[in-house]
C-alpha cells in the first residue's frame, strides 16, 4: 500500500507497514522523562519508526501537558473510570446504547452502573485509551487499526468519541478533585480530542 | 426534555453551591478560555490572565443568569428570553461554544461536588446547559 499523497519528501518507512521496534530500544522521542510506566508497558506491540520528516503532521505536546497528562494517568484506576465513563455515556447520552444491545439491562443508571457487560467493556476502552498515553507522539499509528475497526465493523459514528472524550474528562474532575486544575482539563481536553480524532481518521 | 427528576436535581445541585456561584462561575469561564482557546476571540477587550477581574466579574454574570434559569426550569424560553435577544442580534455567539462552556461548567461542578455529581446530576445538568444553549440560539436566524 502507497501513500498517494506524501507532504514530505523522505520516506515514510518501509512500504510494509510498521516496523517492530525492539523492547529494549529506545523511548519515543519526546516523551516527558518520570512517566510511570503503566501495566502492559513492556508488551511488544509493533510500532511506526519514528520519522523526523512526520515532525510537521504531529501533534505537538509541551513538557508540561506531557507531565500533567501523565501524573493524572499513573493515579488511576483504569478499571474504576473507564466502567465510571463508559457507564455515564451511555446513561448521559442513551442513544449511544444503540452499540450495545447486547450488554442486557441498561434500563436505569442503577442497571447501567451495576451492568457486569458495561463495566469489563469500560476497562477495555480506557485500557486501550492508555497506549494514546503511553504513545503521545504516536497516537495516529497507536489507533490506526482500532480506526478502521470502529468504521468497518463496528460502525461508530465518530461524533461518539468526542462523547466520551468529554465524559472522561468529567470522570477525572469528579475524582481529583480540586487537582484537576484547569491546566490538567486544559492538557486532557486536547487528549482526548487528538485521541478522538486519530479514531476517526481511517473512516471511509 | 427536562423531566420533574431532572428539575429537582438541579435546583438540589445549584443549592449545594452555597453561595459560590461567583466562584463556580469565574472558574469555569476560565477553564473554557484555557482549554477552548477560540472561545478568547468574543473577548479581545478582556485581561486574560489568571484570577482577572473582568473574568471574574463575567463568569459571575454568567453564573447568574444560570441559576436565574435553574429557578424557572418550567419556563425556560421566557426566562431567558433578553439573553437570547443579546446573543441573537449583539453577541452572535457561535452556538457550537455554549457546547464548551457546558463542558467547562461541568468540569467545575465535578472537580467540587465530587461523587455527589452523579451520573444523574450529570445528565441533568448536561440537557440543562443543552436547553438553555437552545433557547439562546433560538433567534439566531
Amino acid at each position: 500500500m502507497t501513500t498517494p499523497h506524501c507532504r514530505v519528501t523522505t520516506a515514510w518507512g518501509p512500504p510494509g507497514g510498521p516496523v517492530p521496534v525492539p523492547a529494549n530500544g529506545p523511548r519515543w522521542a519526546g516523551l516527558a522523562q518520570g512517566i510511570k510506566p503503566g501495566p502492559g508497558s513492556g508488551s511488544a506491540q509493533p510500532r511506526a519508526l519514528l520519522q523526523p520528516s512526520r515532525a510537521a503532521t504531529m501533534v505537538h505536546w509541551s513538557a508540561e501537558e506531557k507531565q500533567l497528562i501523565a501524573s493524572v494517568w499513573g493515579r488511576v484506576s483504569v478499571e474504576e473510570c473507564g466502567a465510571e465513563a463508559l457507564a455515564r455515556l451511555l446513561i448521559v447520552y442513551p442513544w449511544t446504547q444503540r452499540f450495545f444491545a447486547s450488554f442486557g439491562n441498561l434500563s436505569s443508571p442503577t442497571a447501567v452502573l451495576g451492568n457486569p457487560k458495561v463495566q469489563a467493556h469500560g476497562k477495555k476502552v480506557l485500557t486501550s485509551f492508555g497506549e494514546a498515553v503511553k504513545n503521545l507522539d504516536s497516537i495516529k499509528n497507536t489507533f490506526s487499526q482500532l480506526s478502521e475497526l470502529h468504521c468497518d465493523k463496528l460502525h461508530v459514528d465518530p461524533e461518539n468519541f468526542r462523547l466520551l472524550g468529554d465524559i472522561l474528562v468529567v470522570v477525572l474532575a469528579a475524582h481529583f478533585g480540586k487537582d484537576f486544575t484547569p491546566d490538567c482539563q486544559a492538557a486532557w481536553q486536547k487528549l482526548v480530542r487528538v485521541v478522538a480524532h486519530a479514531l476517526a481518521r481511517k473512516y471511509h | 426534555m427536562l423531566t420533574g427528576e431532572d428539575k429537582k436535581l438541579l435546583q438540589q445541585t445549584w443549592g449545594k453551591l452555597g453561595g459560590a456561584e461567583e466562584e463556580v462561575g469565574a472558574d469555569a469561564l476560565w477553564r473554557m478560555f484555557h482549554s477552548y482557546p477560540p472561545t478568547k476571540t468574543y473577548f479581545p477587550h478582556f485581561d486574560m490572565s489568571q484570577g482577572s477581574d473582568q473574568v471574574r466579574g463575567h463568569g459571575k454574570k454568567v453564573m447568574a443568569a444560570l441559576s436565574n434559569a435553574v429557578k424557572n426550569l418550567d419556563n425556560l424560553s421566557q426566562a431567558l428570553s433578553e439573553l437570547s435577544n443579546l446573543h441573537a442580534y449583539n453577541l452572535r455567539v457561535d452556538p457550537v461554544n455554549f457546547k464548551f462552556l457546558s463542558q467547562c461548567l461541568q468540569v467545575t461542578l465535578a472537580t467540587r461536588l465530587g461523587k455527589e455529581y452523579s451520573p444523574e446530576v450529570h445528565s441533568a445538568v448536561d440537557k440543562f446547559m443543552s436547553a438553555v444553549a437552545s433557547v439562546l440560539a433560538e433567534k439566531y436566524r
